[in-house]
């Protein structure tokens, strides 16, 4: 019976103020959808980066004119060096070359344009630890018959320098849209509180117990937030179908893969966000509006 | 029943305490008039033995039950004891008389098979017999302060506190609400009434506690009002 009351409850009140009902529905679905993307967004930089510092190189590119002993001194160096990882791979020219004509075989106008030898000797090292790499630029740098030091975790950092700021945004635009979320909530909460005064006022009256009284306000918070949640969820599943299968699948050589897993574990967490913060926000504000 | 131990009450802003160390008792099946000219402080006192507002100093003591000391969860629990009756009724205009009754036992968890039984007798008992399915603006003030009562009483409250019920009626109409407090007051219910109609207290011969600007001046029973 109270069950049957307090939903009937419910329903009156998110009909009677509809609109609000869909504008408090919309914020939330925005606001969910964009923190659901910015935490992918998150973990898939995470995984991307675990995947590519772990085979950042730092290239060694010899001088023309390097002699024998430069070279077998540099080896060896390079072979003893606590800070690098073994083996260390020596590229000749040759193997750059046979590189650098696989690697651009659709161009062969540039294959046609480069000069055989114009491809530098290198020495190919990984570090132990990516981040020491200024150390070791700091020690083999201007020794006799280096030509230039070349670390790709520099380019990498950039790369991910864009993504963190993609994923920042995201984060921002979720936080400023869950605010507005959750003030239409509060709102929506008081004027549905308003238009129930009499009826609160009997209630407190007669002695019904404050969760009875509150909770068909919370409820109607709730569903506001669960129907978003819902909302943003769908937009989850269409945004993995439509963007990452679909128009940005010529980049999943360069991004690593986002599993349907990844997906479906944001949908419990996206709806229990809506329902807890909204309801939340609902019962704060009766708290400030119902008074004892 | 009822005891305010040397209770006071300022309101905040307010250049004079509403009660002073006001001391007062009331057995159980009392009937006591709480009579006094506007801002005496008669008003307060309602409030108080409802937990709507808590004294400055000293104890508010409802069926043992020391109010003051009342944790903010128990008292629903605590109001469900006590009927109260305004002077503007208070009834939900969207539903009929029954309904009207029947949510105040609702809204406490009872059945509805409860609600069909109990809600019927009791209008009954308050005379709307035949009304149960008219809207409170389809019917008269003395008849929507029954319904007041009614559901005042529906949940047999220790305790019956009426707020100047005959306010906003006339004299042959206040009489009749009178005739019937009177009635609960025979069930062995407490009726505490605030009120300045004098008529009323003079033909009711009840106990009467007469304040002053806070103060309790006269204590008599079977009083009149002047």
């Amino acid at each position: 019976m109270r069950a049957k009351y307090i939903l009937s409850e419910v329903m009156v009140g998110l009909w009677r103020n509809v609109t609000m009902t869909v504008a408090m529905i919309i914020t939330m679905a925005v606001s969910l959808t964009m923190l659901g993307a910015s935490l992918i967004l998150y973990q898939q930089i995470d995984s991307m980066k675990g995947y590519y510092f772990d085979k950042v190189q730092v290239s060694i590119f010899l001088r023309d004119d390097i002699s024998t002993q430069q070279r077998d001194d540099l080896a060896g160096q390079l072979q003893a060096d606590p800070l690098i990882k073994q083996p260390v791979i020596h590229e000749t020219k040759e193997q750059a070359w046979n590189k650098f004509q696989q690697q651009f075989k659709d161009a062969p106008d540039l294959i046609a344009a480069t000069k055989k030898d114009a491809l530098p000797e290198s020495y190919r090292i990984q570090l132990k630890n990516p981040k020491q790499y200024n150390q070791v630029a700091a020690e083999y740098k201007g020794k006799a018959g280096i030509d230039e030091i070349v670390d790709q975790s520099t380019l990498l950092s950039k790369v991910f320098g864009v993504l963190g700021a993609a994923q920042n945004l995201a984060l921002v635009i979720a936080l400023v849209q869950g605010l507005a979320a959750l003030l239409l909530v509060g709102n929506t909460i008081q004027v549905a509180a308003y238009s129930r005064r009499r009826e609160v006022a009997v209630m407190k009256l007669v002695g019904a117990s404050n969760w009875f009284i509150q909770s068909p306000f919370v409820l109607e918070a709730m569903f506001a937030g669960i129907i978003g949640a819902i909302i943003a969820s769908a937009a989850m599943v269409v945004g993995k179908i439509f963007l990452i299968d679909g128009s940005l699948k010529s980049l999943a050589s360069l991004l690593t893969p986002a599993p349907w897993s990844r997906i479906y574990i944001m949908i419990p967490i996206l709806l229990g966000i809506g329902a807890v913060i909204s309801g939340v926000t609902g019962w704060v504000t009766l708290r400030f509006y119902i008074k004892k | 029943m009822i005891r305010l131990e040397h209770v006071t009450k300022t309101y905040p802003k307010a250049s004079r305490p509403s009660l002073d160390d006001v001391s007062v008792s009331i057995e159980k099946g009392d009937f006591v008039f709480f009579i006094g000219p506007s801002g005496s402080g008669k008003s307060t006192i309602i409030k108080l033995l409802l937990h709507e507002i808590q004294p400055n100093k000293g104890r508010v003591v409802v069926a043992d039950r020391d109010v003051t000391a009342l944790r903010s969860w128990k008292i629903s629990a605590f109001r469900r004891q006590i009927g109260c009756v305004f002077q503007d009724f208070r009834l939900l205009p969207n539903r009929t008389a029954y309904e009207n009754v029947a949510f105040a036992l609702e809204v406490i968890g009872k059945s509805q098979g409860v609600a069909r039984r109990v809600v019927p007798e009791v209008l009954e008992l308050v005379g709307l017999g035949g009304k149960e399915h008219r809207y409170p603006h389809e019917l008269s003030g003395g008849e929507q302060q029954r319904v007041a009562v009614a559901r005042a009483f529906v949940n047999r409250p220790l305790i019956l506190l009426a707020d100047e019920p005959t306010g906003n009626l006339d004299p042959d109409t206040s009489i009749e609400i009178m005739r019937l407090l009177d009635r609960i007051n025979r069930t062995g219910t407490t009726v505490v009434m605030v009120t300045h109609d004098s008529n009323i207290v003079n033909q009711m011969r009840r106990r009467v506690v007469e304040i002053e600007s806070g103060k309790i001046v006269r204590d008599q029973p079977r009083g009149v009002y002047g």
